[in-house]
């Protein structure tokens, strides 16, 4: 079957945070995969599910919010998600990594539907959408919110202090970073994701990246004329 | 003299004005020519300070919203700093975005190796789906600056240099321009350094193509350029020597043929001083092109058996 027929056959289930662990369970092998396996999961539900402004019908609308997954590694959460939601079939999930699988250990955006751009190589997504940010402005479009995911290791890319220190002076109100913060750097100071990002003049809310409710507040905060970071706690990677 | 980077921006602002996709992004360099634009357009002319991972990557993000972003450094900042936001923030994102680079492999030699890229089109050829423009003069550059940014959304880089021919040629963004014809030998001239060829090829037998467009590059043109001149064919690129050279030998794969690159050298010269210097230093000037194109061409006489021998061989 190629992967456009698949694909026209829209998977219609209602899938809700509850069935998360079994759809990794079809990447994995392991049907009790745990959320707290992946520290993105709970981020990922909170935002396809409540703030963003996307859906399957709408990935050609240039109105749409842009959802940027830049800590391109263990997208499993990512593809459950992206399945719950309908933008991929849930038949795809069990050839995950396999030759003729659109779906890798990193995403490609080309392959993926709902997939807005590919990661796997660290420090590319917050630059992507700056620029993403900045050409729906000069199209009048301010509708959209940007988010850019990204990784607290993944800040020791250098690429991404270039995009913190242009985005705050440069007022992308509509850009959206949330940082999933494992605690897997290695070299890093408490408290040092948000006061990097304030210091760049950016809204900053650091919250339990495991509390919906939190994570939903602080999601929706308002940041008029700032763009905003919300960096989400979760259990040490290395604990 | 105007240099094509002087045409540049007054261009790119023109383009502004009749296509609203059109954006431009920089880093500092070249913002002063700019300064009329982002008054005019403060939305769509972005000048991200010294940033060039940013500069590649947000004309990539620019790209996917669906403008068409010109970005704008010295080569070696804009090809070889953020080489790997090229390769993956244009190339494997699928979107499209016309680098245009000035400062070419030695335009300022009073600055050093840190502003040299020599290497700028043989790091792109790694990639796929370049188009790459090398005009000679500033009104080709204006010509393919256009050609790069009507090109849908293509990648598509453009080389400005201050090294220039006297006069300007039609181009088209595509093909190789036959400037002379002969029959013992094909020599390509790339860009900039086509008259120092004509002087060096003068009363040689040679055809000479004129090459502003290398990638894709024009394998039919040199291929039919062989039947009359024979497939002795020598390259000069006022990039790193040989970079097209792979190129040539695909054209001509299923002749017998010999192809002498000749262009910039990987050795750093640690030497400072003037334009043409480094042009000599790198035996790019018209006395040591009729030198090495001679020595070459000759060398082919003497391998042919007689019957396909050219009938005359013009006296060096």
């Amino acid at each position: 079957m190629t992967i456009t027929e698949e694909h026209t056959r829209r998977t219609t289930a209602a899938y809700d945070y509850a069935d998360l662990p079994a759809l990794m369970g079809r990447m994995t092998g392991d049907e009790k995969h745990g959320p707290a396996a992946t520290s993105t999961l709970d981020v990922l539900w909170v935002l396809y599910d409540r703030v963003l402004r996307v859906s399957p019908e709408r990935m050609d609308d240039l109105d749409r919010d842009r959802f940027l997954l830049s800590k391109g590694h263990g997208p499993m959460a990512y593809y459950a998600v992206l399945a719950a939601k309908g933008f991929v079939p849930v038949e795809w999930l069990t050839g995950f990594g396999s030759y003729d699988s659109p779906l890798g250990h990193h995403p490609d955006r080309t392959l993926v539907p709902g997939v807005e751009i590919g990661s796997g190589s660290l420090g590319h997504g917050l630059p992507i959408a700056v620029g993403t940010a900045l050409g729906l402005r000069a199209q009048g479009l301010d509708g959209p919110a940007v988010w850019a995911l990204i990784g607290d290791a993944e800040l020791d890319e250098g690429s991404n202090h270039e995009a913190i220190a242009f985005a705050g002076p440069a007022g992308l109100a509509r850009l959206h970073t949330v940082v999933v913060d494992n605690s897997s750097a290695s070299h890093a100071r408490p408290g040092g994701i948000a006061a990097r990002f304030e210091a760049a003049g950016w809204s900053a809310l650091t919250v339990d990246g495991r509390d919906h409710e939190a994570l939903h507040t602080a999601f929706t905060a308002p940041h008029p004329g700032r763009p905003h970071v919300v960096v989400a706690r979760v259990e040490p990677k290395y604990a | 003299m105007e240099t094509m980077r002087d045409r540049f921006a007054p261009v790119v602002t023109r383009l502004l004005d009749e296509d609203p996709r059109v954006a431009v992004v920089l880093a500092e360099i070249g913002a002063d020519a700019f300064a009329d634009a982002v008054r005019r357009y403060p939305d769509r002319v972005v000048n991200v300070g010294i940033r060039e991972q940013l500069l590649v990557g947000a004309a990539a993000g620019m790209a996917l919203t669906g403008l068409r972003p010109v970005v704008h450094t010295f080569a070696s900042f804009l090809v070889e700093r953020p080489f790997e936001q090229v390769k993956l923030d244009l190339g494997h994102q699928d979107a499209g975005a016309v680098l245009v680079s000035a400062a070419a492999s030695f335009d300022w030699p009073a600055g050093g190796y840190t502003h040299m890229a020599p290497g700028d089109v043989a790091l792109l050829d790694t990639l796929d789906g370049w188009t790459v423009h090398v005009p000679g003069h500033p009104d080709e550059a204006e010509t393919l600056v256009r050609h790069a940014v009507a090109a849908g959304d293509d990648k598509v880089y453009v080389r400005l240099s201050l090294q220039a021919n006297a006069h300007p040629l039609p181009v088209d963004g595509e093909r190789l321009r036959t400037v002379r014809e002969g029959r013992a030998g094909v020599v390509v001239a790339v860009g900039p350094v086509l008259d120092a060829v004509l002087t060096a090829t003068e009363g040689l037998d040679v055809t000479v193509l004129y090459a502003t467009t290398v990638r894709p590059f024009d394998a039919a043109a040199l291929r039919r350029a062989t039947e009359a001149a024979g497939t002795d064919v020598v390259l000069v690129e006022p990039y790193l020597a040989g970079t097209s050279v792979a190129a040539a030998n695909d054209a001509l794969s299923d002749v017998p043929h010999r192809v002498l690159g000749l262009g910039v050298g990987r050795r750093e010269l640690r030497r400072y001083g003037r334009l043409e210097e480094h042009v000599a230093a790198h035996g790019l000037d018209a006395r040591s092109l009729r030198e090495r194109i001679g020595a070459f061409t000759a060398a082919g006489a003497l391998l042919r058996p007689p019957s396909t021998a050219p009938e005359r061989v013009m006296a060096h």
